[in-house]
């Protein structure tokens, strides 16, 4: 049915809301309402308080994947010299290889690329009943012969879990086996958690421990930060990367898109970490500061007024006058071509209405983008978000930690004896906060909505639809899943997990292909003709005899 | 053909018990199979006079899908057919995922056609229903009738009673039926009395009450069923006198399982009384 041609209503956001909840029966409406939320987050407004981060009730379609796809998929999947292994039936190897679009330049010291292989236990029923640790032992060292990597990585999947394969003592035995590699597992059962959210932990905690700090080169570059949370889908890192260059700052490393082996291990060399996707990344950037005294600042490439100011907040930290000159010079230079591009765009995007459902951050930070085009968000939201990603860090010391949540490890980090080093003194950093320069800091994204806007955690396939045949938008972004039958609906759908096959979108190159994509999509005349002109008018119109 | 399970606590004697049992069956003439379901493969030794036997699932893995019936189950004791299931080392794997693979693959194989011949199959399953795998004989109308093997002490009573919870649950969607309790005597105070109260209160009977007998024990050394090691022993007729029990059983029941008050209340009554 296409909605494309009927007239707008108005809705009242409460009335939206209690539309959403109206089919449901009451005990899950009960629940599902409190992760719908009216946005009043303005000043002088009480904070509101979304329920996030909780299982989803079961015949919900959720957009949700599970912890194996955050751990593997999100995290370590971008990795382009560590040796992927998936530990269990090929299907969760086959479905995690090259779906995601990070992009990779074979840019490690021996110009390797794993990410084109799959490579897999492919865990048969003889391996469940006999238990699949000697299978995988050989699988690790026939990747070892095959492609003498400086790193395997192992992941479970669900069965793995249920039969207890000891895939840590695995990986341990190989380490010492093969002597130059560094052989580490993620126990990233897909059931763990409750979303993929619990893989990125998992992850995060897995490469602190087996990775960062590993490098005995020195990096004696200048202005040396990390970019976490950054995935390079699309080449959004290859544009990240070159502003960096020409502003002279270094990316020591990114976790994880088009990331080496040696970036992973010399994160603690940096001076800065600068945190993008607050979600998968938070618990590395706080145990790089914790162990090694490596601050961080929450930053944003999405979006060209965000890619400046991100710039700025980096130059502003390390106080160097060559720096912020440099910097300022580089967005002096690129801007104008960003600038045309928009003013290009703006008469036809603007006033265009968009709703957001995607990750962790990306619902957040898309919303740069779309306010440059002068396009509305009318409704956001995560996937996979925790209640600090909506409301900010300052709730974090009264999140509730269910059960769920109890059962991701939470690894214990201390300064290290040897290399942790304050980057700067209390003072310079006090300095700095007043200047503000906010570390440690995430607002989260309610505070960027207007009000009265609709804020849904872990949107399902059934509100999903409801809420576009309410509000029309002229765009819906969210992930494959929910592509299809949205733009049955007469809207059309922009994949932010995997950008379709566009992209990059961060950067200032990257605004300007946003822009124009989006263009595209939002004016383009064929959602308006998606009924048959005999669907609209028929010329010859009957009834059934029986009727 | 019946399809009979053997279920109890771990140690409580089901091996030694069914094939014993089946030793009777055999004698009267009876076609049977016995199907080991414990990884440790030891249900058939006395039939086989040894542990001789390739497990379904040793096959499965060194064969690979070029499995013939007779690779996997040996002629025992009075023309019994024995198999085992096998399983892995403890530890690791997942034995119960095993037993369901071993009894699809008797079933592909044909091991149950009305051509076999057979009268009787018997699944003897490892302890308690821990999971699933275990379970599997009574589901699906793998095993229509179920024997649980118990004694006067409280922990193999108990685990009777948990037993007793899986074949309800079964029961309810399938054929799976309770015919009784086998009493293995441990020579507890009053342990006859106490069963037979108990298998009433489950709504079953006790099938038979097999008296505790250093003979076992012998035939066992010997790697024999008693009455294959010396026909003439009296526990040899007990075991005979268990086999018609269970060839004449007509009593088939859903079990009603006792509320852990109740199971308790039990042995302090019979428990206490003087014997």
């Amino acid at each position: 049915m296409a909605t494309a041609k009927k007239k707008v209503v108005q809705w009242e956001p409460v009335d939206i809301k209690a539309e959403l909840l109206k089919q449901y029966p009451a005990k899950v409406a009960r629940k599902r309402a409190k992760q719908i939320m009216i946005n009043e987050a303005q000043e002088n407004s009480p904070p509101s308080e979304i329920v996030a981060n909780v299982r989803t009730i079961p015949g919900i379609i959720t957009m949700r994947g599970c912890t194996y796809a955050g751990c593997k998929g999100v995290i370590m999947g971008p990795t382009s010299d560590i040796v992927n292994l998936v530990h269990g039936p090929i299907g969760c190897s086959f479905y995690a290889w090259l779906t995601r679009r990070n992009q990779t330049s074979a840019s490690g010291e021996k110009n390797e690329n794993f990410i084109t292989y799959c490579m897999s236990t492919d865990m048969q029923d003889s391996d469940i009943i006999f238990g699949g640790e000697k299978k995988l032992a050989a699988a690790i060292q026939e990747a070892y012969d095959l492609f003498h990597p400086k790193a395997i990585a192992v992941f479970a999947t669900c069965p793995v879990g249920l039969i207890g394969d000891d895939i840590h003592n695995v990986a341990r035995q190989m380490k010492e086996k093969l002597g130059d590699c560094n052989v580490f597992a993620f126990s990233c059962e897909g059931y763990k958690g409750v979303s993929q959210s619990a893989g990125h932990h998992i992850a995060n905690n897995q490469v602190f421990t087996h990775l960062v700090g590993k490098s005995e080169t020195e990096k004696t570059d200048k202005f040396k930060i990390n970019l976490l949370g950054e995935y390079n889908i699309g080449g959004d890192g290859f544009e990240i990367d070159r502003i960096l260059k020409k502003c002279g700052i270094s990316n020591i490393a990114t976790f994880s898109g088009n990331s080496t082996y040696d970036q992973f291990a010399s994160a603690n060399q940096a001076d800065l970490s600068c945190v993008m996707c607050h979600r998968s990344i938070n618990y590395v950037a706080d145990m790089l500061e914790t162990k090694y005294g490596i601050p961080w600042i929450k930053i944003n490439f999405i979006g060209a007024g965000a890619t400046a100011k991100s710039l700025r907040k980096i130059a502003q930290y390390f106080g160097d006058q060559e720096l912020t000159d440099r910097v300022e010079a580089v967005i002096a230079e690129e801007m104008p071509e960003v600038e045309a591009a928009r003013l290009e765009v703006y008469p036809r995007t603007q006033g265009k209405t968009v709703m957001i459902f995607v990750g962790g951050s990306r619902a957040h930070h898309y919303q740069e983008l779309f306010n440059e085009m002068g396009m509305k968000t009318l409704s956001a939201g995560y996937e996979f978000g925790h209640r600090d990603d909506y409301e900010g860090r300052h709730v974090l010391p009264n999140l509730k930690v269910d059960s769920d949540s109890r059962n991701i490890e939470e690894i214990q980090v201390e300064a290290d004896p040897l290399l942790y080093r304050p980057r700067k003194s209390p003072e310079e950093m006090q300095l700095l906060e007043e200047d503000g320069l906010k570390f440690k800091e995430y607002q989260g994204l309610n505070p960027d909505m207007d009000k009265g806007s609709i804020i849904i955690d872990d949107l399902n396939q059934y509100e999903a639809e409801k809420l576009v045949q309410m509000l029309k938008p002229d765009l819906f972004c969210a992930g494959i899943k929910e592509k299809y039958s949205i733009q049955k609906l007469g809207v059309p759908q922009k994949q932010l997990h995997s950008y379709d096959s566009g992209g990059p979108y961060a950067g200032f190159k990257g605004a300007v292909n946003f822009y124009q994509e989006i263009d595209r999509l939002v004016n383009s005349k064929v959602w308006g003709l998606m009924q048959a002109p005999w669907q609209e008018n028929p010329e010859l119109s009957a009834t059934y005899v029986w009727e | 053909m019946r399809k009979v399970a053997i279920y109890g606590k771990g140690g409580i004697g089901k091996s030694t018990t069914t094939q014993n049992t089946v030793a009777g069956l055999a004698e009267m003439g009876r076609k049977v199979m016995v199907v080991g379901c414990d990884p440790k493969a030891d249900s058939t030794r006395l039939l086989l006079g040894g542990l001789a036997q390739k497990s379904v699932l040793d096959t499965l893995r060194e064969e690979g899908e070029d499995v013939e019936l007779d690779d996997i189950r040996k002629p025992g004791y009075g023309n019994t057919w024995c198999v085992e299931s096998g399983g892995p080392e403890p530890g690791v794997g997942c034995a119960g995922r095993g037993i369901i693979t071993s009894i699809n693959m008797l079933e592909s194989l044909g091991a149950y056609e009305a051509s076999e011949g057979l009268d009787y199959a018997f699944y003897d399953v490892l302890g308690d229903v821990v999971c699933g795998g275990f379970a599997m004989p009574i589901r699906d109308g793998k095993a229509e009738e179920i024997y649980i093997v118990c004694s006067g002490e409280m922990m193999a009573m108990y685990a009777a009673n948990n037993i007793c919870k899986g074949i309800m649950k079964f029961a309810q969607s399938g054929r799976v039926r309770l015919g009784g309790l086998i009493c293995n005597s441990r020579n507890v105070d009053n342990e006859k009395e106490m069963i037979v109260e108990l298998a009433k209160k489950i709504g079953t009977q006790m099938i038979y009450f097999v008296p505790r007998h250093n003979d076992v024990q012998r035939a066992e050394i010997n790697r024999k069923t008693v009455i294959e090691w010396n026909p003439e022993v009296s526990q040899a007729d007990e075991y005979r006198g268990l086999a018609k029990a269970i060839d004449q059983n007509t009593n088939f029941v859903i079990p009603r399982p006792l509320e852990m008050e109740e199971l308790e209340k039990l042995l302090m009554d019979y428990g206490l009384m003087e014997a």
